[in-house]
């Protein structure tokens, strides 16, 4: 574990995980420049996430006076194991010292954790809208989670190791192939994606009409600095996911030594993949009709059964006999 | 143990296909919508030409590229055709089916997938070159469609898991024997043809005798025809 020690790692990985912290607000920015456009309308500028975020930090903060000290460092809970979660996924290197600490299930660890404290900071104030708002992200992740852990197996299955950086590398090396165990997972983890992002069919980040909200109804008690750390939290995890999507089964272009050149082209690649991403998301939006909360269950369920058939085609049609 | 990734791509490709089949059986199963059903029924036909289609190509052999157009234009065009007619007659369109013990059936449906492959193990080791292990998949097919006709009232979703059970016999014929002579080919088909056509009697004669199509209500037996049921 030589590379642990080494200093231009843990440069790379700190240099990582600010990029993080520039890039999801710049990706929820172009996906909904990309909506605007797709419906007819100029939209605002990509770079109003980031004006909106100074707008609230320099903002004073309100507190109810029933909330409880956890109200106030929920906020900072969720901010960092987000960041943290985020830090752990391969944007431009693999082989960092962060992705040998933690593995793909640290990773649904410590999203668990701060969506944990999402809930318990949505139920504090003691709102009708924050508790409902609470029961219902409980009852999307409580289905979502298993997928995931599920579409991540069946990646580690094939690489013979939950670590993020063994699975990349064994993709490199596969090179292009087709395998219907990679085509489920990819299905299941982006309707996972789509659920825990908050996105449509499953909740819209875009309204705060109050039978429809998840997310929006947990921090509708914050304001000031909290909401920011809560809105850049969940961008976060947009950008998350998606890089863990493009990273897992579109590795190509990802650095695997610390040179200048190798790290431009990933971060060109990476910026790429994110960008057509965005697009997809923003057209999928556009397409899709936001479903009832009840059929949420539905969604989820049939992105257990994708990940559940990655598994058993792996072992039935590519292990072999 | 052989590694899948070792296949060339268009091997790895019937391998695809297969398992895509699969997954619309799981689609078909957990279908309610009769007309969704249908559809789901034609893109499984139609995966299904497709799959024989590039194991015929794979394997240079004519008369599996001729099954495939027949798999293609009966089951992924004609009776998905006559069907989607046939409920537009009876007014089923917009039917929805109540289905009970939904995730019991789906559970019930992933254990027969490893049943099946864990039934088929002794006979994929024999070797069929690299479509063995497709016959662990098509077994599943076929008990699945078997389920499908256990777990559904409605005739014609009945129907339509006897015509996936058939789907999975023919991708197991491809995969294990890289399909059966033309002459059964040409047989089967037909039979599965004039099956559809009874069954289309069938269904009018059943919908105009106890004015719907859920055969569980035949099981009833009442002496004069205003008693309720």
């Amino acid at each position: 574990m030589d590379h642990l020690l080494s200093l231009p790692a843990w440069t790379i990985a700190a240099l990582q995980a600010l990029l993080y912290l520039a890039l999801a607000p710049l990706l929820v920015g172009w996906v909904r420049k990309v909506k605007a456009r797709l419906q007819n309308r100029r939209g605002a500028p990509v770079l109003q996430p980031f004006s909106d975020l100074r707008k609230l930090l320099s903002k004073e903060v309100h507190v109810a006076h029933t909330a409880s000290p956890l109200f106030r460092i929920a906020p900072y809970i969720v901010f960092t194991a987000t960041w943290m979660a985020a830090a752990t996924v391969p944007l431009l290197a693999v082989e960092l010292p962060t992705a040998a600490m933690a593995d793909i299930v640290v990773l649904v660890g410590l999203l668990a954790l701060g969506r944990f404290f999402l809930a318990l900071a949505g139920m504090d104030v003691g709102t009708a809208f924050g508790g409902m708002g609470s029961s219902r992200e409980m009852l999307v992740s409580a289905l979502a989670e298993p997928a995931m852990l599920m579409a991540v197996f069946t990646l580690a299955m094939q690489a013979h190791s939950t670590n993020l950086s063994a699975v990349i590398n064994y993709q490199l090396v596969l090179g292009l192939s087709l395998k219907p165990s990679l085509l489920f997972a990819l299905a299941g983890l982006s309707l996972v994606a789509i659920a825990e992002t908050g996105r449509i069919p499953v909740d819209n980040p875009a309204t705060h009409l109050e039978l429809t909200m998840i997310h929006e109804a947990m921090i509708l008690e914050y304001s000031g600095r909290h909401l920011a750390l809560m809105e850049w939290a969940a961008q976060i995890k947009l950008a998350l996911y998606g890089v863990l999507i493009v990273s897992i089964f579109l590795p190509w272009g990802i650095a695997q030594t610390f040179a200048p050149l190798p790290l431009l082209i990933a971060f060109g690649a990476i910026g790429f993949k994110l960008l057509a991403l965005g697009v997809l998301l923003a057209v999928a939006e556009t397409v899709l009709a936001k479903m009832r909360l009840f059929r949420a269950p539905a969604l989820l369920n049939l992105a257990l059964l994708l990940a559940l058939l990655g598994l058993l085609s792996h072992i039935i049609l590519e292990v072999g006999v | 143990m052989i590694e899948s990734s070792g296949l060339p791509l268009l091997q790895q490709a019937v391998l695809v296909l297969a398992a895509l089949v699969l997954f619309l059986s799981f689609v078909l199963i957990a279908q309610t919508r009769l007309v969704s059903a249908i559809h789901a029924f034609a893109w499984q036909g139609g995966l299904l030409a497709a799959a024989t289609a590039v194991v015929a190509m794979e394997n240079a052999e004519a008369h599996l590229l001729i099954s495939a157009l027949l798999t293609l234009a009966l089951k992924a065009v004609l009776i998905p055709w006559m069907l989607h007619r046939l409920t537009r007659r009876l007014n089923l369109e917009r039917d929805v089916e109540v289905v009970q013990h939904t995730a019991l059936v789906h559970i019930a449906a992933v254990a027969i997938v490893i049943f099946s492959y864990w039934l088929v193990l002794p006979i994929a080791q024999q070797g069929f070159g690299f479509t063995r292990n497709i016959i662990g998949v098509s077994l599943a097919i076929v008990l699945i469609g078997l389920l499908m006709m256990i777990a559904r009232q409605q005739a014609v979703s009945q129907v339509l898991g006897f015509m996936s059970m058939e789907n999975g016999l023919f991708l197991a014929a491809v995969s294990a024997t890289e399909g059966m002579p033309l002459v059964v080919e040409l047989g089967i088909a037909f039979d599965v043809l004039v099956a559809m056509v009874l069954f289309g009697v069938f269904f009018l004669q059943i919908h105009t005798s106890i004015d719907s199509l859920d055969v569980d209500r035949l099981n009833r037996l009442r002496e004069r025809p205003d008693e309720p049921l």
